[in-house]
């Protein structure tokens, strides 16, 4: 095959076909570009009550809790591991703020206590997966079986069902809004900001993926591998506890049962669109961005489309499937020797 | 013993090619019933290629194949194994974790009404066994006896009533000496009940232990067969190694001493059980230390040992003076040890990573995660090495796992060279790349030693190490057994030490 140089227009095209953001924002391209056919006023973005409203907004806004266990998610996954437990640890969250908060402790408090409660199930995960050896799927799987269950026991331990509560604080950081902002997209800025620089300006980053690109190789360079797995597993449960605190905060109530029910199947899937491979090496914390955009784009285009709900899954299933072949180096490059083949 | 007249398998004129390799070249090779036959060769020699043939995972492209005198076809291992040829590979294809009963029939369990009967798999085990006069409980998993009986039952599975030959490719490469001596008392009871049994291995002393007969190949060709009297091992590691000279034997080393700077890296009865005796070394500032031996005689074992990726069980290696206690990688590295090693897609380098994340990665490890180098100093560092060391790469972000053999060692190597290592241990450094790196790593690691580094230098290649080396520590049998120093450093002393004619 002839090696076209960058500079040549097509050579351009094909550099840009093949990084790894053009086709997640081509799908966001197009489920935008059906939106727009489908309910003219889709993109409308106006001011109500002081703060932005329109569908746009609603996408980031509902895709933040998601986004913010994807990036957690996508550091796991970097190590070559993965955290089942995510939606439990929110299940968790909630029902401990809940009972927090009836128990009368200060709210600033409560925040401190949720996040503490997210390092401690990173620390049981961490725990199996780097000390214990065990395979990653299995030791989170542990959590994500049990968590709900310990968040619907923290609930009788002031004896009720779904208790609910308010607080100001907390729903200010969920539901309130800084001048015209939600507050929860500030908040998801800042956790993606900080992330950010854990791994980009420290070599904590470079040392997670090495550890997740080959272990071997990592330990005879003198990398720690048991701590790097450890830290992935802490910022997981970390960020996995600032979604529960949004969303316990959405809900005003503590239900272990349904709250982030299948979050960890959307998280590793935004990793997964972002170009993130489960076989470990490499993280994309922008890309997993995109990829928790893509998602919930997807939903709430067919709730505005005016197809029934019951859609939903099978048409996001869809969707993913296309994002996905898309990806495949096997499949584009199945379609460039055809398409080229036509060509001579 | 006498000669015999036939053999039982008689491969005669066997040749294979595969795409630019002459695996085989019109190779002889013949057992004879009740015989021991050791198959030598170095790395690259043609064993394996003869072996597989021979039991039908390969297909000849020349040359006539004679079990007990009639010419035979053996197109798979199915056929071979009709034939009565069995084989126990060096990687045992058994299942630990399932029964011994389960390993010993699977592919073949008998059945009553479609169903496997468990009961009469049993009772085939047992027989099996029995033949081997082992006795186990066989519905334990595999997996919860030793490596020795683990090996007894891969030869119990290979061995049908009919087997008339028997091929161990390595059967003792795990085992220690009383486990060693239990196999060869089921090999001696095998060989009196008339087998043909062809023996691959290392080990030396084993072959002069059990072998009747030794066939040496190198290159692909038969380069020698004799009854195991008419061999003193000299012979047979000249043969194994190629007394003549194949390539220049030339001397990098000017000086005739060696280097009498302070001692940095002091060994004292380092080793552990089953992979290496216990040993001593020491290595001064500006010395570069060969370390020489055949496949399999721990050449990898004691570099890993002191660099501490393999966790030695006695002695202790001192740095600069300096015990180092519970020895890891991570601790030798922050002491200035650096180590490449030998299987760099395994070990060695991140593919996915870029070439300059993987050069800088040993020395940010010794920084620790809160002081990055910045993305400036990153590619600084990078581009010196890459100018350094000549590394053929359009720039430093390009995968690692995209450059060619040599260019991958020599990123391994610059990032074993960023760390600042006053100790460099290198494994095999010039497997698998091409004549002209190979002549400049040779060069590098001359010039290294000249900066006052101290290096390690495990290899195969014989002439490498009398070019490079001040010292040279040979090994045999997982035993350090010598050293040779300064001008006494030739090919021939080497051989000679490794055939034990001198110490």
């Amino acid at each position: 095959m002839k090696v076209e140089s960058p500079a040549s227009p097509n050579g351009r095209l094909r550099a840009i076909a093949r990084h790894r953001a053009v086709w997640p924002l081509v799908a966001l391209a197009l489920i935008f570009a059906v939106d727009g056919v489908i309910s003219p006023g889709f993109f409308h973005i106006r001011i109500v009550e002081g703060r932005l409203f329109g569908n746009l907004i609603d996408i980031l806004y509902r895709a933040t809790p998601t986004a913010i266990v994807a990036l957690g998610m996508a550091i796991v996954i970097g190590t070559k591991g993965i955290d089942l437990s995510v939606g439990s640890i929110i299940a968790i969250i909630g029902a401990v703020i809940t009972w927090r908060i009836h128990a009368g402790d200060p709210h600033f408090v409560i925040l401190l206590i949720a996040l503490g409660t997210g390092l401690l199930c990173g620390l049981w995960n961490g725990f199996l997966v780097a000390v214990l050896d065990i395979q990653p799927i299995i030791a989170t799987l542990i959590l994500m079986v049990s968590g709900r269950g310990i968040g619907l026991m923290i609930n009788l331990l002031y004896g009720g069902t779904n208790p609910s509560f308010q607080s100001e604080l907390l729903q200010g950081l969920s539901v309130g809004h800084i001048s015209l902002i939600p507050t929860r997209l500030v908040l998801g800025a800042a956790i993606f900001a900080a992330l950010w620089l854990l791994i980009r300006r420290t070599a904590l980053g470079l040392f997670l993926e090495a550890v997740g690109g080959n272990s071997a190789a990592a330990d005879l360079a003198g990398v720690d591998a048991r701590l790097v797995k450890y830290a992935a597993y802490l910022i997981c449960g970390l960020c996995a506890a600032w979604a529960g605190v949004i969303l316990a905060a959405d809900t005003h109530t503590s239900d272990p049962v349904s709250v982030g029910l299948y979050i960890e199947l959307d998280a590793i899937l935004a990793v997964v669109i972002g170009g993130g491979s489960l076989s470990g090496g490499r993280i994309y914390l922008g890309m997993t961005v995109l990829g928790a955009l893509v998602i919930q784009a997807l939903t709430t285009s067919i709730l505005t489309s005016g197809l029934p709900p019951e859609y939903n899954l099978v048409v996001k299933a869809f969707v993913v499937i296309v994002v996905l072949l898309l990806q495949s180096n096997n499949l584009r490059t199945a379609l460039y020797a055809s398409f080229s083949g036509r060509k001579r | 013993m006498a000669e015999p007249s036939t053999g039982r398998i008689e491969m005669v004129g066997v040749s294979k090619a595969f795409p630019g390799v002459r695996a085989l070249d019109h190779v002889d090779f013949a057992v004879a019933a009740g015989e021991v036959h050791a198959l030598l060769g170095e790395n690259g020699a043609g064993k394996s290629t003869l072996i597989k043939i021979m039991t039908g995972a390969l297909r000849r492209d020349e040359g006539e194949i004679r079990l007990d005198g009639r010419t035979v076809e053996i197109a798979s291992p199915g056929e071979a194994r009709a034939l009565g040829i069995g084989a126990v590979y060096q990687e045992v294809n058994l299942v630990p974790t399932m029964s011994v009963t389960k390993n010993l029939t699977l592919g073949r369990q008998p059945r009553r009404f479609g169903l496997i009967s468990w009961r009469e798999a049993r009772e085939r085990a047992r027989e099996r066994l029995k033949r081997l006069n082992i006795d186990i409980d066989v519905e334990r998993p595999l997996g919860s006896y030793s490596v020795a009986v683990q090996q007894l039952v891969a030869i119990a599975r290979a061995l049908e009533e009919d087997t008339r030959v028997l091929v161990l490719d390595e059967p003792t490469a795990s085992l220690d000496a009383n486990e060693t001596q239990l196999l060869f008392s089921v090999v001696r009871d095998l060989k009196s009940r008339g087998l043909a049994i062809v023996f691959i291995t290392h080990f030396i002393d084993q072959v002069y232990e059990i072998a009747d007969r030794i066939s040496v190949l190198r290159n692909g060709r038969l380069v020698g067969v004799a009854a195991r009297e008419d061999l003193p091992p000299l012979r047979l590691i000249s043969l194994m190694l190629g007394r003549e000279l194949e390539r220049t034997e030339e001397r990098l080393v000017t000086s005739a001493l060696p280097p009498e700077g302070p001692t940095v890296l002091a060994a004292e009865g380092v080793g552990r059980r089953r992979t290496l005796a216990p040993f001593d070394l020491t290595l001064r500032q500006g010395e570069v230390v060969g370390l020489a031996g055949l496949l399999g005689s721990g050449r990898t074992e004691i570099a890993k040992l002191i660099f501490g990726a393999i966790r030695p069980d006695s002695g202790r290696v001192e740095l600069a003076g300096e015990p180092l206690t519970a020895p890891s990688p991570r601790k030798s590295l922050r002491r200035g040890m650096a180590f490449c090693p030998e299987d760099r897609k395994a070990e060695g380098l991140l593919g996915e990573l870029s070439v300059r994340e993987n050069i800088v990665l040993a020395l940010q490890t010794k920084r620790g995660w809160l002081r990055r180098l910045s993305q400036a100093e990153q590619e600084k560092l990078a581009e010196e090495m890459i100018e350094a060391l000549g590394i053929a790469t359009p720039d430093a972000d390009k995968p690692v796992g995209q450059l060619s053999g040599g260019n991958q060692q020599k990123v391994l190597l610059a990032r074993a060279l960023v760390s600042n290592p006053r100790v460099l241990i290198l494994d095999e450094p010039t497997r698998g790349i091409d004549v002209g790196a190979h002549a400049e790593i040779v060069s590098l690691i001359r010039k290294l030693s000249q900066q006052g580094l101290a290096l390690l230098v495990a290899s195969s290649e014989l002439d490498e190490l009398v070019a490079v080396s001040d010292r040279i520590a040979v090994l045999r049998d997982r035993r350090k057994i010598g050293e040779i120093a300064g001008t006494d450093i030739t090919r021939a002393a080497i051989i000679d030490t490794i055939a034990g004619a001198r110490t």
